[in-house]
């Protein structure tokens, strides 16, 4: 079903977290709300809910106006953080949960339950206690709770931050399956970029209640609207350099170097300032664009290398590489950068 | 206990320490079956003789025990139903709902509770003499209850705040209005809190003394305490071993509930750890 925001407005008592907010979900899309911690998201995300009340604005499921409608009458499946499994309740009891309350028989709620719990794996586990479960099986009874009653949306709360990493990993790929089978609207909110990129349909990166750009995650990550966006996304992050025009090329601050600019960067004028950011991947020794400086840090991780080289300015640039072409800490190494790979922001952040 | 720390002079201390009240005790059981010459220590003889309270009314108590017991049992019960059925709904609106003057009412709630109650005794007499609630037991029900209510109504407050708030909102957005989430989904989560609270106000009534002794002195409304408290009104004859063994009657109750519920009972100190 189709989930939309218009003019969304929520604010606590006198601070606005979020003014005229838009946003359209497409029915069986799933939407990562990414951000760093108090940017809205999980405000946005509990307004969808009804949890909180909008204090301005609509919500639409598909061509319904539910800005009004209470939370138990909206029909989204939420899964919380911590789960929030009812702990006096067996995995069965906590499944179908949403249906006796709906008054459903007896027998369709049983069969209801057991096909859910075929969709997340968990048939062998009905009869336990939540308590009795790992995290990944809590998980994914959460999951089934959320999604036994055929919600029309979906609605994932930071659903993996509570995991260790390999289960992260596993559960990553569950939830995403899931969603697809059950062809269910789904928004996932994190502050993990990875998660958001590997796992969604398209990205909304938020920050201070605003969404600052709203696109797939690989345009996402080659085509950051901000500095700010271009910083989010990326694991490892990317680098900033910053310097003033001069002619076609970027002076860098405080150094004699100087790097050719694209010539896809609509420039400002000579004498501005300007911040490059490269991504570890484009900062290779083959590259043109050579730069020299000395290795200050070795990351090893295993198939790769990362590596923080320091300019003469201070400046730090990262390159990832595959490991194998061992370098060393305090190396002197000139290295090269792909000047069409590189973005350029204003002093303001915004794109170039 | 590890190995490398000796417990026995820890235990010889503790149990020379506690003689005096092993003696007691023992004092108190034995005397309760054996005739004793004043001034001696050793029992002259065994006799049943003073528990004949609880065939026949004893001529300085002059009430039915069993009447006076089930008075007691109804004090105790009543104020601990009421006390139970009031702090698990206002502790809940203590803890979660948005009311207005929460902040006053909290620390109300624990002023109430540090208050010394004897002071307000004189008060309190006045107000069941007008409303003629004076010498009944529902007069000394209210007044006991409205004293536990303080301590109740902290302590549940204490076991809901520690019920996440997820809990309510997957209850919420499952569909359920917020009395079967209060109902269903966090009542069951306090459950080791309402019994520990409930025992321990049945027993703070069931040894409550002063009140039903002001406000409630005579025959069909006594209470066990005020009972033996009767016993020994009369100085010039006191049969003490009477006296014991009602005591040890009276205690049997008490002390059968904290043999039975003891685990429970810690809960209330625990705040409410889930289990």
């Amino acid at each position: 079903m189709r989930i939309a925001l218009e003019n969304f407005t929520k604010t606590f008592g006198d601070t606005a977290v979020i003014e005229n907010m838009n946003l359209e979900i497409a029915s069986g899309e799933m939407l990562a709300l990414l951000g760093p911690s108090g940017c809205g998201k999980s405000t946005t995300l509990f307004a969808v809910c009804g949890i909180h009340r909008m204090d301005g604005g609509r919500l639409l499921f598909g061509d319904k106006d539910v800005t009004s409608v209470p939370s138990q009458n909206r029909n989204v499946g939420v899964v919380f953080q911590n789960y929030a499994l009812y702990p006096h309740m067996n995995i069965y009891e906590n499944i179908a949960f949403p249906l006796k309350i709906r008054k459903d028989n007896k027998k369709t709620i049983d069969e209801k339950v057991q096909e859910i719990a075929e969709l997340v794996h968990i048939p062998e586990l009905l009869d336990r206690k939540p308590i009795q479960l790992s995290g990944g099986q809590q998980q994914r009874v959460a999951l089934a709770r959320a999604l036994v009653r055929e919600p029309d949306v979906l609605l994932l709360d930071e659903p993996l931050a509570n995991l260790d990493a390999k289960l992260r990993l596993e559960m990553r790929s569950e939830i995403r399956r899931i969603q697809q089978k059950t062809g269910i609207t789904a928004i996932l909110v994190t502050h993990d970029q990875v998660e958001a990129m590997s796992m969604c349909d398209r990205i909304a990166i938020m920050d201070k209640g605003q969404i600052v750009q709203l696109s797939t995650p690989k345009d996402m990550y080659e085509n950051p609207a901000s500095e700010f966006v271009a910083g989010f996304m990326g694991n490892p992050p990317i680098s900033f350099l910053d310097g003033t025009v001069d002619e076609n090329d970027l002076r860098l601050a405080n150094s004699s170097q100087s790097l050719p600019l694209s010539s896809n960067i609509s420039l400002p004028n000579d004498g501005e300032t300007l911040r490059l950011g490269i991504r570890p991947e484009h900062f290779q020794p083959n590259y043109p664009a050579k730069l020299s400086g000395k290795i200050s840090f070795i990351e090893t991780q295993g198939r790769e290398v990362l590596y923080d080289v320091t300019l003469e300015n201070g400046d730090v640039l990262r390159s990832i590489q595959s490991s194998g072409m061992p370098h060393a800490i305090g190396e002197l190494v000139t290295w090269g950068i792909d000047p069409d790979k590189t973005l350029a922001f204003a002093a303001n952040g915004s794109r170039l | 206990m590890t190995s490398n720390f000796k417990t026995w002079p820890v235990t010889l201390l503790l149990a020379v320490l506690s003689l005096p009240i092993v003696i007691m005790f023992a004092y108190l059981i034995v005397d309760t079956v054996t005739d004793t010459t004043a001034g001696s220590l050793i029992p002259d003889r065994f006799t049943l003789e003073h528990w004949r309270f609880l065939f026949e009314p004893p001529q300085t108590g002059r009430a039915d025990i069993w009447a006076v017991t089930l008075n007691t049992f109804l004090f105790a019960g009543s104020t601990s139903l009421i006390v139970v059925s009031v702090s698990v709904t206002s502790g809940y609106a203590l803890s979660r709902l948005n009311m207005p003057f929460r902040k006053f009412f909290l620390g109300g709630v624990l002023t109430l509770h540090a208050f010394p109650t004897v002071t307000l005794i004189i008060a309190i007499f006045l107000m069941l003499q007008m409303t003629g609630l004076y010498n009944t037991l529902i007069g000394v029900i209210l007044v006991k209850t409205a004293l536990e209510l303080p301590f109740g109504i902290w302590i549940m407050k204490g076991f809901y705040d520690t019920v996440p708030w997820e809990i309510e909102m997957a209850g919420i957005a499952d569909g359920a209005d917020r009395f079967t989430v209060w109902r269903k989904l966090v009542l069951p989560q306090v459950h080791p809190g309402l019994a520990a609270l409930g025992l321990f106000s049945f027993l703070s009534a069931w040894s409550e003394f002063i009140l039903p002794q002001v406000l409630a002195p005579d025959g069909a409304s006594q209470v066990l305490s005020t009972y033996m408290q009767n016993l020994i009104k009369d100085d010039r004859a006191p049969d003490f071993n009477l006296f014991k063994s009602v005591g040890l009657f009276y205690a049997l109750p008490v002390m059968t509930i904290y043999l039975i519920f003891n685990q429970k009972l810690m809960n209330i100190y625990g705040g409410g750890t889930k289990g």
